[in-house]
């Protein structure tokens, strides 16, 4: 469009200006727009993608003044078969997160969808309070989550144990308890997304369908099953689908919270991976190679989502 | 099989009169269409009686049970909607089967009434399509489908042929005729197309800015409209309506020309205007002949070949145009003066102020 446009203004001008003009062609201007973006994408996310993938083949330490030595599959021997044990443990911890915070998100999200999808006074205002969890930092969060928990002179055990908070569990101490705890922040801060994808599907459904299904005779629960449920499901596959991937790869709350404490009960994928690349070890091609390694187990689930969700679409 | 009397109906929304009172008795079995220009408030009254729609006054009453505020589902009153509204995630058998499944039947007795209805619509080979894929067509008969299986005791069907191709609406619009003689249900009708309303009702409530203007047997709106507005609505063209002035039992027309008032309407006539001598004489095309012997004479100002018949535009000076059936064989040169005469008991007049028709009275 803009090089119809620019044809007409070079039209207007004279032979001269024109012939000067032509130095720079619009193509060239495209490049030159497109190029720091690109730059800045080789340079900070596809160089290191490849750097990485390489690194995961070599026994490199980052602060080992040694040059990178190829060990062939050897980082990946390891994880799968030595080291497995230690490495499962953050694969169920990972998963059992994702399972439980994109659950209860999806539970969460959809049932507030519901509620404010009926218009009313202040609807507007209520649905941007419900979305400000999602606007936060991580970190911040974390931080302020941290305070909430505190066991002495947090609110959350205010709340559940009015009047003696302090027979209240440690969330964030206790083994058993502080996965739970960052279950609990991730789906305060991520239900409103679930929210907002929902409410955007069930705005998209048009009234007719529940006049007819009125009109069919159907009851509250049956219309909410064959047509609320299947109308929204492509919206709420992809909500699942970005939720999950964001699960699997929990850092910065983790992080921000405990930091993959008590002992290893937190420490999620991405949290080991960081420990194992810097904390102490700089162990940089074993932690690349499993990087890789969750990268493959997200393509592979994603894969299965969006092919759910191309089913779904076929019609 | 039931009965649908409404009772004082109306509705506004807000300051807006969308239907004033109405009373309406549709009778077991019947065609009623429901017929008027859009915004007339036809659609608002059938959605009203299916209550998908809640009354702001009246009763309606179903089989003598007042079913004024219940809801939609508890009337067992099927409604096929102008857009079709067919549930786009599922095939065309999900669709059918939908009331069915709503109310729990078995799966056996669900895809028996299913293959039933769908033989008798003849779309079984698209059972297993998505509407998006359908034509209009089938797209209709899978909603007409859906709203045949349960068996209600009426049907409402909001312009089920407005969103379709001309080539498809004249079959369908058989098509539908036809279901109605076969299953014999209550029908309530909306459209705003006088010549479907015509083909298919047995009685047709004529509706203009939210007012019933007349409830009637096709042939009583087209030759006895109870006012002007149902004179010029039904028909195509409307019926001929011509200022007048009436005296000595004669009417004169604007132009110069007067013609015999009918002896039963002189005193009708006289009743009604009592003093003033303004009158509407109306008549359709087909109450004029044109003969050398005719009492009027008017200017041909075009001719239409219809085929079958030519529709003259006669001109009868001072912005006067009336439109006139005749035969196809004949030749009406333009500009020629022709002379044509009324058929007598086929002329109607209305009163100019209250443009509401003057009823003619037998003499005994």
């Amino acid at each position: 469009m803009s090089h119809v446009a620019a044809q007409a203004v070079t039209n207007s001008q004279t032979p001269e200006k024109r012939e000067r003009r032509r130095q720079v062609s619009d193509q060239t201007i495209v490049r030159l727009f497109i190029m720091p973006t690109l730059i800045l994408l080789i340079v900070i996310n596809i160089f290191p993608l490849f750097y990485s993938l390489y690194l995961s083949f070599t026994d490199y330490s980052v602060i080992a003044n040694k040059p990178p030595e190829w060990v062939g599959l050897e980082n990946y021997q390891k994880i799968l078969t030595k080291e497995l044990p230690r490495y499962w443990h953050n694969f169920v911890v990972t998963g059992s997160y994702a399972l439980l915070s994109v659950g209860l998100q999806v539970v969460i999200g959809f049932s507030l969808a519901m509620l404010l999808r009926e218009k009313f006074k202040g609807s507007g205002f209520v649905t941007t309070l419900i979305l400000i969890p999602m606007m936060l930092s991580p970190v911040v969060v974390g931080l302020f989550w941290k305070l909430i928990f505190d066991p002495s002179k947090g609110i959350f055990n205010y709340f559940l144990y009015p009047g003696n908070p302090s027979a209240g569990p440690e969330w964030l101490a206790n083994p058993q308890l502080a996965l739970w705890a960052i279950v609990i922040v991730d789906v305060w801060m991520w239900s409103p997304f679930v929210m907002l994808l929902c409410l955007s599907g069930l705005s998209a459904i048009p009234d007719y369908l529940y006049e007819a299904a009125a009109i069919d005779r159907a009851s509250s629960w049956f219309q909410f099953r064959r047509i609320t449920l299947p109308q929204v499901a492509p919206l709420l596959l992809i909500a699942v689908l970005f939720r999950t991937i964001e699960a699997f790869k929990a850092f910065d709350l983790v992080m921000g919270l405990t930091g993959g404490t008590p002992g290893d009960a937190t420490e999620t994928v991405a949290v080991r991976i960081y420990r194992e690349a810097f904390l102490g070890k700089f162990n940089t091609g074993e932690s690349s190679a499993l990087a890789y390694i969750v990268l493959v187990i997200i393509i592979a689930v994603s894969n299965l989502y969006i092919r759910a969700l191309n089913r779904m679409r076929e019609d | 099989m039931a009965t649908i009397e409404l009772i004082q109906v109306e509705k506004k929304f807000g300051d807006f009169d969308a239907v004033e009172p109405m009373d309406l008795t549709i009778h077991d079995g019947e065609f009623v269409v429901l017929l008027g220009p859009s915004g007339c408030g036809k659609t608002t009254t059938l959605r009203m009686v299916s209550g998908l729609e809640a009354v702001t006054g009246g009763q309606i009453m179903l089989n003598n049970r007042d079913v004024t505020w219940a809801h939609p589902s508890e009337r067992d009153i099927a409604f096929v909607f102008q857009f079709f509204a067919l549930y786009p995630h599922m095939t065309s058998r999900q669709n059918i089967a939908f009331p069915l499944q709503a109310q729990g039947e078995s799966k056996a007795t669900v895809q028996m009434r299913v293959a039933e209805v769908s033989s008798l619509l003849q779309i079984e080979n698209v059972l297993d399509q998505r509407p998006g894929s359908l034509s209009g067509g089938d797209q209709q008969r899978v909603a007409l489908a859906r709203a045949l299986v349960r068996r209600p005791a009426a049907f409402m069907m909001d312009e089920p042929l407005g969103a379709l191709d001309a080539e498809f609406r004249e079959r369908m619009r058989a098509e539908i005729k036809r279901l109605h003689i076969d299953q014999h249900a209550t029908t309530v009708y909306v459209t705003h197309d006088q010549i479907e309303a015509m083909a298919m009702g047995d009685r047709i409530v004529v509706m203009s800015a939210a007012v019933v203007q007349q409830v009637g047997t096709p042939a009583q709106v087209y030759h006895d409209p109870a006012n002007l507005f149902v004179a010029r609505f039904i028909g195509s063209p409307g019926m001929n309506l011509l200022s007048c002035r009436y005296t000595d039992r004669h009417i004169h027309l604007a132009h110069g020309g007067s013609y015999p008032v009918p002896a039963d309407y002189v005193r009708a006539l006289d009743k009604a205007l009592h003093g003033t001598d303004e009158v509407i004489l109306g008549f359709r095309p087909e109450a004029v002949t044109v003969n050398g012997e005719g009492e009027l004479s008017a200017t041909v100002y075009a001719a239409d070949l219809h085929g079958g018949y030519t529709m003259l535009h006669l001109d009868l000076g001072a912005d006067q145009i009336v439109h006139a059936r005749a035969g196809r064989e004949l030749n009406y040169p333009i500009s020629t003066v022709v002379r044509f005469s009324l058929n007598p008991t086929m002329v109607r007049f209305f009163h100019p102020r209250t443009e509401a028709a003057i009823i003619r009275e037998v003499r005994q």
